[in-house]
């Protein structure tokens, strides 16, 4: 190109540019974007049904949101290489099953937890296993998994909830610090940790890579089969986190737990941006995706419309999501 | 009354964000005619020609059509008005049968409005012969060659009633004897009145199959020659602005004795039995027809394909490769033929694809990239290479084929390789970058790397190569060193005529 020249330092630039530049480049950002769609759904909750923004409201949703943000934030490292696990619902219910059982068979709290999570791990690296070394297609694959890990559970329980949870890991669920629910202390905790894995490892950038080109990326000296498998672990793992804390909150592990939850994280994911041929998105789009969708169902059953709308209008939202998008990249390209 | 031109552009402007892409560019065909429009890579050729199928508006300047203005809607515009474009990447469905891909989106169908095979096939079978194309029209795309597939392209375009159609480098995967066979088809075409806009690198074609050259520069006209006026010094000094006299380096040091690889009698997909060896220092071209085997020859050496048989020795020890990662761990780096499927992640940054190879040794505690690291690798490179871009953190799909080409040259090198297999190292790419390419070849070569190059373009070798290597269906069929070979020599042995 005519004006394409041998790039500069950016240091050399007076302070005031590269801050203007900084906050341009902020608003240009896909999160930006998002973020504000988020407040002005906030907001018009707010007029409508103006107990929205009570505090004890806001505790509650916000609570809400962790449990499936973290799940989401598994499922989006999958969707980052291409692929996708439609398990995690499962694996939530099933490993907050097999935590419950070892916790009323008096085993230590925190071997149960890190039984659960091994668990998680476990069904995840099935998935990735199968993905990677079989060959099948992560959507047959995970839909297999969704129907195993569910069946197992009530094999295992005969459909009753698990009770008798040691009471100290109720404050996983229920408890809070300054104020703040600790699900969504434990939910900051763990985006941060997603985002500099992703954004800072070599795994997380081979990661990217791998939805970008993944023959590039093989023929770069990269095992692409045993990322495209951790992956799927790391999903289990999340899943796992977040089903042993739906025990804590709900003080039981219900057989249920998690049913139908894959289809709120993977929206989650793709409102914030992820692309589902993958290399692209990020852990801040995610967590404001997941926050758009728990501030719209929160919203709807403050402004007491029926369930059955709710199930139908959460759907035309991850849609219009979809449709949005496409009209923005239409508009780039 | 008719006018003189079927298409003319007046005096095309059109501006990006921050780059000006044309500037009252002119540019007219006639009926009948085959114009070249040539120019450096980012000479604005390509935002052209968007222009004229419809995929881009001009800022200002007018397009005339058979004399009258037009303004082009979109792409759909262009196409049902006949101008047609064949990319460098052909847009078959290479699960349907060749017939089924010339009438897509125009299918033929019976009364009760089912598909018609019969008719499908007799319109076909018309339309190949017309232009002389030897293609059975149930075969499926897949299974025909990239010359073919080409073709089917070609008729594809024609089976639309067609007036303009846009060539958009069709040769860079040719061989030269199918380079003849679509040059044929496209004089019948000529004759037919077509009217076909011709893009093109390679200067001898362009001097052999066109009419007129039309010659961008800097998103400027710059030149519009009769080709049979034209000169190959003239044009290229024309695109570049400057007169060069020395197309390529040579070496100025000899390879060594030393043998740094030895590869022997491996087999595996298409190849049968290769045996080879590569001194230190030294480049080896590898001449063959396209489908020879060459570039699957280069995909089992690092392990990018299974061998089914044979062994590789560096230094003397045999190499176990199973993966491309353990043939960068032994200093072989590769560059793939295609850097777009193969060679870079397009929405990744210069920086990103610079290291891709290097993440081993940018890696600290808890797997944390080392940033400086990663700086200092990708500055040195772009350095090095001179790679025009503005800055290191800009996405490679925005950057023109020649600086795409250097990333991946530079992605190779950041291994510090001792063997470094180039596919195709120059494809695509315009004269300027291919000399500062050719000289890079000779450079490494000179620092002791041993270079392999696999290119479809004979100049290309025998301009590097210290020793060629033919193959022909599979096999080695010979190793001429440099002094002893000439055109008639290696076309024979890639012809297995030896």
């Amino acid at each position: 190109m005519i004006t394409e020249k041998v790039h500069t330092s950016t240091d050399k630039q007076p302070f005031s540019t590269r801050t203007k530049r900084f906050i341009q480049r902020t608003l240009r950002m896909r999160e930006s974007a998002i973020f504000l769609a988020l407040l002005g759904i906030m907001l018009v909750i707010t007029i409508v049904a103006p107990q929205f923004a009570t505090s004890g409201n806001i505790y509650r949703v916000s609570r809400q949101i962790s449990f499936v943000a973290i799940a989401a934030l598994g499922v989006f490292t999958v969707i980052l290489t291409g692929g996708i696990d439609l398990s995690l619902g499962s694996i939530i219910g099933i490993s907050g099953v097999i935590s419950g059982l070892c916790m009323a068979s008096g085993m230590h709290y925190l071997l149960a937890i890190v039984i659960g999570l091994i668990t998680g791990c476990a069904v995840g690296t099935i998935n990735g296993l199968l993905v990677s070394y079989v060959g099948i297609t992560p959507f047959i694959v995970t839909l297999g998994m969704l129907s195993v890990a569910r069946g197992s559970i009530w094999i295992i329980t005969k459909g009753w909830p698990v009770e008798n949870i040691d009471d100290r890991i109720l404050a996983l669920g229920q408890g809070d610090a300054f104020g703040i629910p600790l699900p969504v202390i434990i939910m900051v905790i763990v985006s941060i940790i997603v985002h500099f894995f992703l954004r800072s490892t070599v795994f997380g950038r081979r990661v990217y890579a791998i939805g970008g080109n993944e023959e590039a990326t093989r023929l770069s000296g990269i095992d692409v089969k045993k990322i495209k498998c951790l992956v799927y672990t790391i999903s289990g793992l999340m899943a796992a986190i977040t089903g042993i804390m739906l025990v804590a909150r709900f003080n039981s592990a219900q057989t249920s737990s998690g049913d139908g939850w894959e289809l709120d994280a993977i929206a989650a994911a793709v409102i914030g941006g992820a692309s589902l041929q993958g290399g692209a998105g990020s852990v801040v789009g995610v967590l404001i995706g997941a926050a758009i969708m728990g501030v719209i169902r929160n919203g709807l059953v403050l402004m007491k419309v029926s369930a059955y709308w709710q199930t139908a209008i959460m759907g035309l939202i991850i849609i219009l999501a979809a449709v949005i998008d496409r009209i923005k990249n239409r508009k780039v390209s | 009354m008719m006018a003189e031109f079927l298409i003319e552009m007046r005096q095309i402007s059109k501006q990006f964000p921050g780059v000006r892409a044309l500037r009252d560019v002119d540019f007219s065909i006639k009926k009948g005619e085959i114009v070249c429009l040539l120019g450096e890579n980012g000479a604005g050729k390509s935002t052209l020609m968007k222009i004229l199928t419809g995929v881009y508006k001009q800022d200002c300047g007018s397009i005339y059509y058979e004399g009258e203005e037009i303004h082009l809607t979109g792409p759909r515009d262009a196409y049902e008005r006949g101008i047609n474009i064949i990319f460098q990447e052909f847009n078959l469905c290479s699960n349907l049968s060749a017939m089924e891909n010339l009438f897509l989106g125009n299918e033929n169908r019976t009364k009760e409005g089912f598909f018609s095979f019969t008719q499908t096939r007799k319109k076909a079978k018309e339309l190949f012969e017309k232009l002389h194309i030897d293609i059975e029209p149930d075969i499926k795309v897949s299974q025909l060659n990239v010359a073919r597939q080409q073709m089917v392209e070609i008729a594809k375009a024609l089976a639309y009633d067609t007036k303009v159609l846009i060539m958009d480098e069709p040769t860079s995967a040719l061989t030269s004897k199918e380079i003849t066979t679509l040059f044929s088809i496209m004089r019948t075409l000529k004759e037919r009145g077509v009217a076909i806009i011709f893009i093109s690198h390679k200067l001898e074609e362009v001097l052999e199959v066109t009419d007129r050259i039309v010659v961008l520069r800097d998103g400027e006209n710059c030149g519009n020659v009769i080709t049979s006026d034209a000169t190959k010094n003239q044009l290229v000094s024309l695109m570049v602005g400057r007169e060069i006299h020395n197309f390529f380096t040579k070496r100025t040091q000899a390879p060594s004795d030393e043998i740094l690889l030895e590869v022997k009698g491996i087999c595996g997909n298409k190849i049968k039995k290769a045996s080879f060896n590569i001194k230190k220092g030294e480049i080896v071209g590898f001449a063959g027809l396209v489908g020879s085997g060459r570039s699957a020859l280069a995909r089992l050496i690092i392990g990018a394909e299974k061998k089914s048989e044979g062994t590789i020795l560096m230094d003397g020890k045999e190499l176990i490769i199973r993966h491309p990662k353990d043939a960068i761990a032994a200093g072989i780096a590769y560059l793939p033929e295609d850097r777009k499927n193969m060679g870079l992640v397009l929405p990744m940054t210069v920086r990103e694809n610079t290291t891709m190879c290097i993440h081993r040794k940018l890696q600290r505690l808890f797997g944390l990239i080392s940033n400086k690291d990663e700086y200092d690798i990708t500055d040195h490179y772009i350095d090095e290479l001179k790679i025009k871009v503005f800055s290191r953190e800009q996405i490679v799909e925005t950057l023109s084929g020649g600086n795409q080409q250097k990333i991946v040259i530079a992605k190779a090198l950041a291994v510090t390789p001792r063997l470094l297999i180039l596919c195709e190292p120059t494809r695509g790419i315009d004269v300027g970058a291919k000399a500062e390419v050719h000289n890079i070849i000779a450079t490494l070569a000179d620092q002791d790397i041993s270079i392999i190059v696999v290119s479809s373009e004979l100049q290309e070798i025998f301009n590097l190569a210290d020793r060629i290597l033919v193959m022909h269906e599979g096999a080695i069929t010979a190793d001429i060193p440099i002094g002893e070979a000439n055109q008639e020599v290696v076309m024979k042995a890639a012809i297995g005529a030896v």
